[in-house]
């Protein structure tokens, strides 16, 4: 009796795993409920002593902080500080002294840290009440409560994903996720050049960023929507001839008449042995306008000039690509080797018997299962090449420069631009304001292609 | 029949060696520099008129200011300690993504799918803030540690690839050696891991290449302390204005030898591509 007569909706779970916050909260008892707010009570108070303390562990630990430290974080990131540095005179001394101003980079740093630890906090709540539901819920039902030495058995069994992924996701969270809400944080405020800390505070400004690069006219939106062109059509140029050429390379050198198919293989990764600033800093010095590919040129009579490969803005720009076409394909073939030998070999023996050819085994066969393992990964690379700095960087710098642009060059992607603007500009603001506009084209674009992927819909098609 | 498979063959043949030639002509344009007696940067030439050993012995003697041993060794070192803790977190995230199911996998997922498409180093300021909050920028050697952690820290997200490789590994394998009683550890370590040797070792070859070749993280966390340089940004410094017309061979040169190692790695962990899994279910 008890709990589980009260409504039909609450029968559905016979473990107490499946049951949500939401339940563990209305079915539990006074002391589940009360584990919601002291950590680890019901686990204690049954005998799981170690699971309780270690629960009870976390929230002293959280509450001592925000005590010291953390309640005045909170406060002084809505004012982002108030106190700015100023030089006085310091009599005694005959010197002019800084007193210790705010600063507001730190206030928001460490606002952001603050912020998600209390949604670690949360977190921990609702699995401190339902660990105290489970229990409570398998000592009314008759059954033994998990010892510590139970604990440290599930996480080879139902909790090996725990133990796998914890650390992991502890590195996301440090160096990317807390770093990207920061960062986001600062596309609201104006953190520019004239605003640095520790010598100048700088504060919110609400949409004024995102404003000036959307509305037309502005210097920033006028720089903005060609930009935004070039990185489309660069981004889809640079992965469909790569993933082309490089699955074609690979068929070639994989089919059954090649021979001394190592040494094939060996004589395109060796441009991946050298590392790709190497590559493309001398392709650069072989495209320069005296460089060794000037040379050939004129020595086969093509030109009588040397070309200026990377002066003008379209020319420049087809170069790029088919210099992007040379260092992608070896990593395509790389990646799409592998796979190719994971082809159950079973497919291609049934479809030999029944007759089918090399042509209709390709079709049929060989490409739905490229597409089928190598979808996420076309995503993952059309993404990358949004933001493939390196090749842009190093082989044009984003030149040729346009004076129309703000500090932005005509085969400048949005992110070479990122990095122009944060890091010599020290516009940390507008370089903010780029990265989420990028993050929303690429949002857009990639998020539905992917759901509608056989490989998201249909994860088990192939095993 | 036979003549028409000889001709397909022959074709293909030409064909591969056309292109292995357009691929390998830049990479013989950076050795043949390496080795070139005249000193200063473009020549309009392409083969030296003169042969040298020197600038390999210039770039490995010692030389206070860029100093190629040491970079080397730093760069060996962090290039290790990524490849193992970043390897260590792609295959685990990746098998858990495959083979496991919890309430926070496809949540994980979609979360994995949306921070890729930030631009990489759009937070990179605030990493840097962060490693100098945490007061890891003020020792050269903190500064290298920092530099693994940036290199490895995320790296949990990149399992895309893996987990296409876990997909196809047959469930019927895994439901075998729970059958024999086998937890779900046991199957990953002693089934799963060695029938994915193909995909451990492209894992691990990504993550060591990752160091030698990124020089925008190393140039922001390093500064100017070229003791502590990686192979990357310590080549580039030699190509900057002050340095180029004394240093340009020898940049070659150093091209030259940190590609060795790499490609002599590479060599030894090919075989491992080419046994697949597709015998791994029959009879």
């Amino acid at each position: 009796m008890g709990i589980f007569n009260k409504k039909k909706s609450e029968h559905y779970f016979n473990k107490p795993s499946n049951a949500t916050v939401g339940q563990c909260f209305t079915m539990g008892n006074s002391i589940t409920k009360a584990s919601f707010f002291v950590f680890g009570l019901g686990n204690i108070l049954n005998k799981q002593v170690a699971r309780g303390v270690a629960f009870l562990a976390i929230e002293i630990g959280y509450l001592i902080y925000m005590i010291t430290f953390g309640i005045g974080a909170l406060g002084d990131m809505v004012t982002l500080g108030t106190a700015v540095q100023e030089e006085v005179w310091n009599d005694a001394l005959g010197i002019y002294e800084y007193t210790k101003g705010d600063n507001s980079m730190l206030c928001l740093l460490f606002g952001v840290v603050t912020i998600m630890l209390t949604i670690a906090i949360v977190f921990f709540a609702c699995m401190s009440g339902k660990s105290a539901f489970a229990t409570q819920f398998r000592k009314e039902k008759g059954m033994s409560i998990p010892t510590f030495k139970d604990d440290l058995h599930s996480i080879k069994e139902e909790n090996l994903h725990v133990a796998m992924m914890a650390f992991p996701i502890v590195g996301v969270l440090v160096f990317t996720i807390v770093p990207l809400i920061y960062t986001i944080l600062v596309a609201f405020t104006n953190y520019d050049r004239d605003h640095q800390p520790p010598g100048n505070l700088f504060d919110w400004v609400g949409f004024e960023n995102f404003s000036s690069f959307l509305s037309t006219g502005g210097r920033l939106a006028s720089t903005f929507w060609p930009v935004l062109c070039w990185t489309l059509i660069w981004a889809i140029f640079a992965t469909v001839t790569c993933y082309v050429g490089g699955l074609i390379l690979a068929l070639l050198i994989n089919r059954k008449g090649t021979k001394i198919k190592g040494f094939w293989r060996f004589m395109f990764v060796i441009s991946i042995a050298v590392p790709q600033f190497v590559t493309l800093l001398s392709m650069r010095t072989i495209f320069a306008e005296n460089g060794p590919f000037n040379v050939i040129l004129k020595g086969m009579g093509l030109i009588d000039t040397p070309i200026y490969w990377f002066t003008d803005p379209t020319l420049a720009r087809i170069v790029i690509i088919c210099i992007n076409f040379w260092i992608g394909v070896p990593f395509t073939m790389l990646s799409t080797t592998g796979i190719l030998q994971n082809i159950p070999a079973e497919l291609y023996e049934a479809a030999k018997i029944d007759g089918a050819n090399a042509f209709t085994i390709f079709w049929k066969i060989t490409m739905p299962y490229m597409v089928f393992v190598m979808t996420p990964n076309l995503i993952t690379s059309f993404t990358g090449n949004i933001n493939n700095f390196n090749v842009i960087f190093l082989l044009s710098g984003g030149g040729p420069n346009n004076m129309d642009y703000y500090f932005a060059g005509d085969t400048d992607l949005l992110v070479t631009w990122l990095y122009k603007l944060t890091i010599n500009q020290k516009d940390y603001n507008l370089g903010a304001v780029i990265g989420i506009l990028t993050f929303v084209v690429l949002a857009s674009v990639s998020l539905i292609t992917y759901r509608n992927t056989a490989s998201y819909k249909d994860e088990g098609a192939f095993q | 029949m036979k003549a028409k498979r000889f001709i397909t063959n022959t074709a293909c043949h030409i064909l591969l060696a056309v292109l292995s030639i357009i691929w390998v002509l830049p990479v013989i344009y950076v050795i043949l520099t390496s080795f070139r007696a005249e000193p200063g940067t473009y020549k309009s030439y392409i083969i030296p008129r003169e042969f040298t050993l020197d600038n390999y012995a210039k770039l490995l003697g010692d030389n206070p200011i860029l100093d190629f041993k040491q970079w080397f060794f730093n760069t060996f070192v962090i290039a290790l300690c990524v490849m193992f803790i970043s390897g260590f977190m792609v295959i685990a995230v990746s098998y858990c993504m495959s083979r496991l199911r919890f309430k926070m996998r496809k949540p994980f997922m979609n979360i994995a799918l949306i921070l890729g498409m930030f631009p990489g180093f759009m937070s990179m300021f605030a990493i840097y803030y962060i490693l100098k909050g945490l007061g890891f920028l003020e020792s050269g050697a903190l500064k290298q540690l920092a530099l693994i952690l940036c290199y490895s820290g995320g790296s949990g997200l990149g399992f895309y690839m893996a987990k296409g490789f876990f997909d196809t590994i047959p469930k019927t394998i895994d439901e075998a050696a729970y059958i024999d009683g086998a937890s779900k550890w046991e199957t990953f370590i002693h089934i799963t891991l060695p029938m994915s040797k193909p995909i451990i070792t492209h894992t691990l070859l990504t993550a060591f290449m990752g160091p030698w070749t990124d020089y925008i993280f190393a140039k922001v966390i390093l500064g100017q302390d070229t003791k502590y340089y990686t192979i990357a940004i310590g080549l580039w410094t030699m190509l900057e204005k002050e340095y180029i017309n004394t240093y340009y061979t020898q940049f070659y040169a150093g091209c030259v030898l940190i590609s060795i190692p790499i490609s002599i790695l590479f060599l030894m962990t090919q075989k491992c591509y080419v046994e697949g899994v597709s015998g791994a279910v029959k009879g």
